[in-house]
């Protein structure tokens, strides 16, 4: 691919595409058929052949700028996205007695450092020359000597290393997994407990570890009960600890016990808890004294906690009010009350995070919960957050099914304990903001007691020094953890992208997803810091400031319109998007919790699904042919083609489906095609078309097959299970279907036309 | 030589300054060990959350001090800080404890610089302030 510059050079000089100008006002087809490509850094063949992966390291501007003042006049915000412990197929392990790093810097040595001769190498990152170890000179894979270049941490860019003890504070803690449940009288009638047993006893094998694996268990109302476990005894024995303003534990040990030795037990328990509360008539939560409990009982291991809470936490130290105006949930102006109310959860989680433990919360309630206030305790311990709200076992089956596959993904997906993560980057290039669940221990340096495949994290960079005589510059995130089997690892990432010094070199290398998500997450902190419109107009101002630095600096012929390079041409959409996003709208009703909840999501959801909340894709599916369909593993995925989230693309005649990340709607129109009632859905007219059907019945016909396999496919690209929603005109959750439809105009919110005409009346100001 | 109100409040002023002043170097110093990785943050800021409302209370000590000994000049220089002070710890970060810097946000490099630059302000006033109770106190010694 020739970079914007070397073609320019060139007698007949052709923009490139990423620079092509589109008249936003005019052209009204903006969305490509299907899902959009991360861009590819101009960099020469080979270097970019041996690039990181765009879904693991990802930068908002794949050129990036020389200086600081260069990068200020392109008004985009610098910064990379990080997905670090993404499930890979293919993932070099290397074992080596010594791992290679830079003397200085401590840079892990990767394909993008330059070999002066033989037996010195040049670092990427602070330009130090240092050795090579006379063991580094032989290759293990090919059995030859003298070439260090071949070697596979030099030859790729993602690679993990089996770190030796230097690289250890302590032995390697075993898997340790401690479950803090509700079970006051609101629990109990949600049913989530039952969901909660049977999910563990199902997967209790599957549990990452390895020998040394503990268990243990916390139940709470208003008072905290723990559960001895102790192998020998013939059934688990309850202790009772009334005195929740000094939580001690009964017993020294056997609350956390080894679950190899002690399944039998383990399992009877999970087995007889649900009965054991199913009369009781408590509605205190003491949720506060049994974190504490609970923290205690950790820390002298550290290890995942998992607390389960269906109602706001009204006893003991950590109690919290209801906060919430339901009169002010439509407000058109600020929103109040999206920062903690107490810094008690916030304390708690840093003390975790010092043990090395980590607090995953999940939170299934129908009332207001204050999820700012209880969010903190996953948000500084590296844990993470689940909301399943109004979740019912009888009245909510959609979430009962949604509960059910996300604890089986939780329960079983990798994990790492006692991980420090630590981004590097290129001497001129610094980090000055971090964007994710951790601590931030240093100025480079992340703790994280819990490392898990579905976390992303976001960091924004500076130019401190402006970057003179440098082709490419290179950034490295290395994470080290200890694995579920007790080995210390570390992986390690290294991406490199080219320099420019031309601001439309910067507009051509420009990553409208990751400039969207990086945006996102600099929105949540801003609604918490100052005020959501502040957050709003930042985002607006954003758009408007790189669109008119375009049409400023790099457009040669000025033209009326509205001008974006093709690169950006989504960017109005996206902001848009964002803006009618559920974390930051106003005027429409929103709850507080789902608000709250919406904006840990922004913070935490790797890019790629995070773009699917923040646009959803909509596709026509009552007419799905095999025409250009996918084959995979031998079944056949219809491709239909991604609409505008517009009701002038829905129809009445048809079924469309909109893939919004965590939800899947399948909205029937009220004249729809008989043959997909029929063939698909299974019901001979559009009346008897049940009112909340979530699953699509398997008959034995094409279009039903195609239908699920399109379905199956979109849900086997991401780690959490999207609920789906068969919806019909009365449906209740229509509203929730039309709030999506971006481009159209509601009483609170602009059009996407509208929206586009306000730029160009901000840009020619 | 009359050893007036006036002549009192400056000497105690100055002694207090210098206590000041021990703590603005107090804060750089921890400022630029958090900067160099040298500490925690969480220890760090319970070391340093402690003195904020001790050294706002000296200040304000000052202020109703000269009030008392009607020395406006002296006091008109001191009101935009005891101002700079009531602002800064109106819109802290919500914590328990007294204090103003939380260990979660304090590694932003942007509150971690705005920090550093607040202890060296702080220092330069409070030592121009150290000399000018300084001579203030000798006038006032002198003058009566």
């Amino acid at each position: 691919m020739l970079c914007p510059s070397l073609a320019a050079l060139s007698l007949q000089s052709s923009t490139p595409e990423a620079l092509r100008v589109v008249n936003l006002l005019q052209e009204r087809n903006l969305l490509p058929p299907g899902p959009i490509p991360a861009p590819t850094p101009c960099l020469p063949q080979d270097l970019q052949k041996i690039n990181c992966n765009p879904e693991v390291f990802r930068s908002t501007l794949t050129s990036i700028p020389q200086t600081q003042s260069l990068l200020n006049k392109a008004k985009l915000p610098l910064g990379l996205l990080l997905h670090p412990f993404k499930d890979l197929s293919q993932l070099p392990v290397v074992t080596s007695s010594t791992i290679v790093r830079c003397r200085s810097c401590r840079t892990y040595i990767n394909p993008f450092v330059s070999f002066l001769d033989q037996r010195r190498w040049k670092c990427n990152l602070c330009y130090r020359v240092n050795d090579v170890p006379e063991e580094f000179m032989y290759n293990p894979v090919s059995r030859s000597y003298g070439e260090p270049h071949k070697r596979p941490e030099v030859q790729n860019a993602t690679i993990e290393f089996i770190a030796p003890s230097e690289y250890m504070l302590r032995p390697p803690q075993p898997a340790v997994y401690l479950f803090v449940l509700d079970v006051s009288h609101n629990a109990v009638e949600t049913g989530y407990l039952n969901m909660v047993c049977q999910s563990l006893l199902d997967n209790i094998n599957a549990l990452p570890g390895d020998s040394r694996t503990k268990i243990g268990f916390i139940t709470f109302d208003s008072t905290i009960h723990f559960y001895n476990l102790q192998e020998g005894l013939s059934q688990p024995q309850m202790l009772i600890v009334s005195d929740i303003e000094d939580i001690f534990l009964p017993t020294p040990d056997s609350l956390l016990v080894n679950l190899s030795e002690c399944k039998e037990l383990v399992q009877d328990l999970l087995k007889s808890l649900p009965n054991l509360f199913e009369k009781t008539m408590e509605t205190q939560s003491a949720l506060g004294p049994a974190l504490q409990a609970a923290f205690k009982l950790l820390s002298p291991t550290g290890g995942r906690m998992s607390v389960f809470q269906t109602q706001l936490p009204n006893l003991g130290v950590g109690a919290l009010k209801s906060r919430e105006d339901p009169n002010q949930r439509a407000s058109a102006k600020d929103i109040q009350h999206l920062s903690p109310a107490t810094d008690f959860y916030k304390k708690l989680a840093l003390d975790c995070s010092g043990q090395q433990v980590a607090v995953d919360l999940f939170l299934l309630s129908a009332q207001y919960c204050d999820l700012a206030s209880l969010g903190c305790i996953s948000r500084y311990s590296a844990g993470s957050v689940y909301y399943y709200p109004s979740y019912h076992h009888a009245h909510n089956p959609a979430q009962v099914e949604r509960f059910q596959k996300d604890l089986k993904r939780y329960l079983t997906r990798k994990i790492g304990f006692e991980a420090v993560m630590r981004i590097r980057c290129t001497k001129g290039l610094s980090i000055h903001t971090f964007h994710g669940n951790f601590f931030v221990r240093s100025t480079d340096l992340l703790s994280l007691p819990n490392v898990n495949p579905d976390a992303g994290f976001a960091v924004q960079m500076s130019i401190e020094e402006n970057l003179l005589d440098m082709q490419v510059v290179s950034f490295q995130a290395a994470l080290l953890y200890t694995s579920s089997k007790g080995e210390r690892r570390i992986r390690v990432h290294t991406m490199c992208l080219p320099v420019v010094n031309s601001l439309s070199d910067i507009f051509a290398g420009a990553d409208v997803q990751a400039i969207t998500g990086l945006l996102a997450s600099m929105a949540v902190d801003r609604s918490v810091s100052a005020s959501l419109s502040d957050a709003r107009d930042a985002m607006t101002n954003a758009a408007i400031d790189s669109l008119a630095s375009y049409r400023q600096s790099v457009l040669t012929i000025q033209q009326p319109g509205l001008l974006a390079p093709a690169c950006l041409r989504l960017f109005p959409l996206y902001i848009l998007a964002l803006l009618k996003q559920k974390a930051f709208r106003t005027g429409t009703s929103t709850r507080l919790d789902d608000r709250v909840f919406a904006m840990c999501q922004l913070k935490y959801q790797p890019l790629a699904y995070l773009m699917l909340m923040i646009h959803p894709a909509l596709y026509r599916v009552d007419d799905l042919t095999d025409e250009g369909a996918l084959n995979i593993n031998e079944r056949t995925i219809p491709q239909p083609r991604v609409q505008q989230l517009s009701v002038e693309k829905l129809s009445r005649e048809g079924a469309f489906l909109m893939d919004a990340g965590m939800v899947i709607y399948l909205w029937v129109g009220r004249n729809c095609n008989p043959n997909f009632l029929t063939q698909v859905l299974g019901v001979p007219n559009y009346t008897a078309v049940p009112q909340n059907l979530y699953l699509l019945p398997e008959l034995d016909t094409a279009e039903s097959q195609r239908t699920r396999a399109f379905i199956g496919w979109l849900r086997d690209q991401r780690p959490f299970f999207p609920t789906l929603h068969v919806i019909r005109d009365e449906s209740q959750l229509k509203a929730n279907f039309m709030q999506n439809m971006i481009e159209d105009r509601t009483e609170s919110a602009l059009s996407y036309y509208e929206f586009l005409l306000h730029l160009q009346q901000q840009i020619s100001k | 030589m009359a050893f007036t109100f006036a002549a009192f409040c400056y000497m105690l002023a100055l002694l207090l300054t210098a206590a000041l002043i021990f703590f603005a170097i107090w804060h750089i110093i921890a400022f630029d060990e958090l900067k160099t990785d040298y500490k925690n943050p969480i220890d760090q800021c319970n070391t340093l959350n402690p003195l904020v409302l001790p050294e706002y209370l000296i200040h304000f000590f000052f202020c109703v001090m000269f009030f008392c000994a009607a020395e406006w000049l002296t006091l008109s220089l001191n009101i935009p800080l005891l101002a700079y002070h009531v602002w800064r710890y109106m819109s802290r970060p919500v914590m328990s404890g007294p204090g103003l810097y939380d260990p979660t946000t304090i590694m932003n490099a942007d509150i971690l610089a705005y920090c550093q630059k607040e202890g060296w302000c702080k220092l330069a006033f409070y030592l121009l302030s150290f000399f000018y109770y300084l001579y203030g106190m000798i006038y006032v010694l002198v003058s009566s």
